[in-house]
């Protein structure tokens, strides 16, 4: 081996070594914070724990308010950002002219994602709980939430619509089927997988969220779980926040269970995100 | 109507020849890049037109006339007039779904839907309104029997149409035109992605197809051109880039005795 080649060895080596140590810091934090939920809270999970409600503040008995609150959330939440995020998604790749004010409107929706969540929370106690008056309630959080998620959704339809080849959209109209039709049969059944891997997540995120809920209805303890759209109602996140900062005594095993139940939520929402992509994937 | 006596010669229009489709002036544009200048030219009912011509001459442009195609694209527009049976078809009043249900298109690349065979044949009729499960079954049959693709695929009607070879996939997008009942098919390029086998089945296939529809076909390969086509239009670019119709004749004329000496060029195999 000749010295030039020798040194281009060592170069190699030294970029792996370099490459393989960024990975582990970046994954190694994501495996202990579950590894260590796990450890902590799954001795707090019992039936119990899961079906009745809380007492002592939280520091004893269960959490079954939380978990049917964030149920109702994330139910209220898909129930008003999945429909207007795939029309607006449709509306700007199949309608829209591309001009400035598609752009602009463009430019607002990605950047709609990256404004802070606690301004979504400002923005739902203005607007739904005060001006629309519902109050603190489901309501005003599920459409808080759905406001967040919006962004999101449809920027995720967006891509997948504009993701169909145009081929079959000119193969459609080429035969007299009109424009709608086209969207309606051939764009959204083929765009459908990636939509939904889209609100899947946005949907996750959401059950994670507890600033922007905190201001629109979340409520400390509950005795009963929510009867309409117009109750207050509790949440996991919410509840994570006020028994390990504002319950002192809260057993430290509550605390963790409450942490591992949010996590196995979400986590399941995105694995499910990740099976949905990939058998679209697969079927292709 | 004896079509023989009617005959456009070259940029000739007779306003009485009874032209399924006719292009009266046509200035297309693209922005302000002007793709097609002054096009005048009558296509013959039941007679199988070939347009041909070196690449971006606008040959493309010029089919995509004819069903409205062209609207896809952001800032086209259309000067002069088109008209499908002496109706103009650039008109806000026109239904252009209905204009492109009786002028269907097959394109260069096979593009069937990714839904089984009998979806995608089915797919125009049932958007049109056809409901009836046993009438779809008869449009099925009748329109892959017009497109000689019914023995290859009657026992895999379940099957996907992206799982056909790309010949068989050419035919059943014809079958998918043929099945909303058109007067014109247009076909740009349909076999330049197709090997020769396949590409003698198309061309049989239109031979017989013609009895009953009008064809328009872009073609790169004048050899196709003199097989299968009665009349043959020669295109060009001019400085500019814009698309001009050089000649226009029977094509046992254009082929043995043109009459521009561009076309002579260009089919003798000088340029182009």
């Amino acid at each position: 081996m000749t010295k030039a080649e020798m040194s281009r060895q060592v170069s190699q080596r030294t970029a792996f070594i370099f490459l393989g140590i960024a990975t582990a810091i970046a994954v190694v934090p994501v495996l202990f914070i579950i590894i260590y939920t796990i450890i902590s809270g799954a001795g707090a999970i019992t039936w119990g724990f899961l079906t009745q409600f809380p007492s002592q503040a939280g520091k004893a008995g269960g959490i079954l308010p939380a978990i049917i609150g964030t149920f109702y959330l994330m139910l209220g939440t898909v129930l008003f950002a999945l429909p207007v995020g795939i029309f607006a998604g449709v509306y700007l790749t199949e309608y829209a002219r591309d001009n400035w004010l598609t752009k602009v409107i463009n430019m607002a929706i990605v950047n709609l994602a990256g404004v802070p969540s606690i301004v979504f929370g400002l923005f739902g106690l203005g607007v739904f709980v005060l001006a629309f008056n519902f109050g603190l309630s489901l309501l005003a959080a599920s459409l808080t939430l759905a406001c967040q998620a919006l962004a999101m959704v449809t920027t995720t339809s967006r891509e997948a619509i504009l993701a169909v080849p145009r081929e079959y959209r000119e193969g459609s109209l080429a035969i007299g089927v009109t424009r709608w039709q086209t969207v309606r049969h051939i764009v959204l059944p083929q765009a459908l997988p990636g939509i939904i891997t889209g609100a899947v997540l946005a949907i996750s995120r959401a059950a994670g969220e507890t600033a922007p809920i905190l201001v629109v209805g979340a409520a400390f303890i509950l005795p009963r779980l929510p009867q309409s759209p117009f109750d207050q109602f509790m949440a996991l996140p919410y509840h994570l926040y006020t028994v390990s900062a504002h319950v002192p005594g809260t057993p430290t095993s509550v605390v963790w269970g409450v942490a591992l139940l949010l996590l196995v939520v979400v986590l399941s929402f995105d694995i499910l995100a990740a099976v949905i992509r990939a058998r679209a994937r697969h079927r292709r | 109507m004896n079509a023989d006596q009617t005959l456009p010669t070259s940029r000739i229009v007779s306003p009485d020849s009874g032209a399924k489709l006719r292009t009266e002036k046509v200035n297309l544009y693209y922005g302000s890049f002007q793709a097609l200048r002054s096009i005048t030219m009558d296509i013959r009912a039941c007679a199988i037109t070939a347009i041909i011509g070196p690449s971006g001459c606008g040959k493309s442009s010029l089919i995509r006339l004819f069903n409205r195609m062209n609207d896809l694209i952001m800032g086209s527009r259309v000067e002069g007039n088109v008209a499908l049976d002496g109706v103009t078809i650039y008109d806000s009043k026109i239904d252009v779904a209905e204009v492109r249900k009786r002028v269907g298109m097959v394109f260069q690349k096979p593009n069937p839907f990714p839904m089984s065979v009998f979806d995608n044949v089915t797919f125009g009729p049932m958007r049109h309104g056809v409901k009836n499960r046993a009438e779809l079954e008869e449009i099925v049959e009748k329109s892959l029997r017009q497109a000689a693709l019914w023995e290859e695929v009657k026992d895999k009607l379940g099957q996907s149409g992206l799982a056909l070879s790309g010949g068989q996939q050419q035919r059943l997008c014809i079958a998918r035109v043929l099945a909303v009942s058109p007067e014109v098919i247009l076909m740009d390029e349909p076999c330049s992605a197709l090997d020769p086998v396949a590409t003698l089945k198309i061309e049989d296939l239109m031979r017989g197809l013609v009895e009953q529809y009008t064809i328009v076909i872009v073609t790169h390969n004048m050899q196709q051109a003199a097989r299968v086509s009665d009349m043959a239009a020669f295109m060009m670019m001019e400085e500019d880039r814009a698309g001009v119709l050089v000649e226009y004749g029977p094509t046992s004329k254009l082929f043995t005795n043109p009459k521009d000496k561009r076309t002579e060029d260009y089919i003798t195999g000088r340029f182009g």
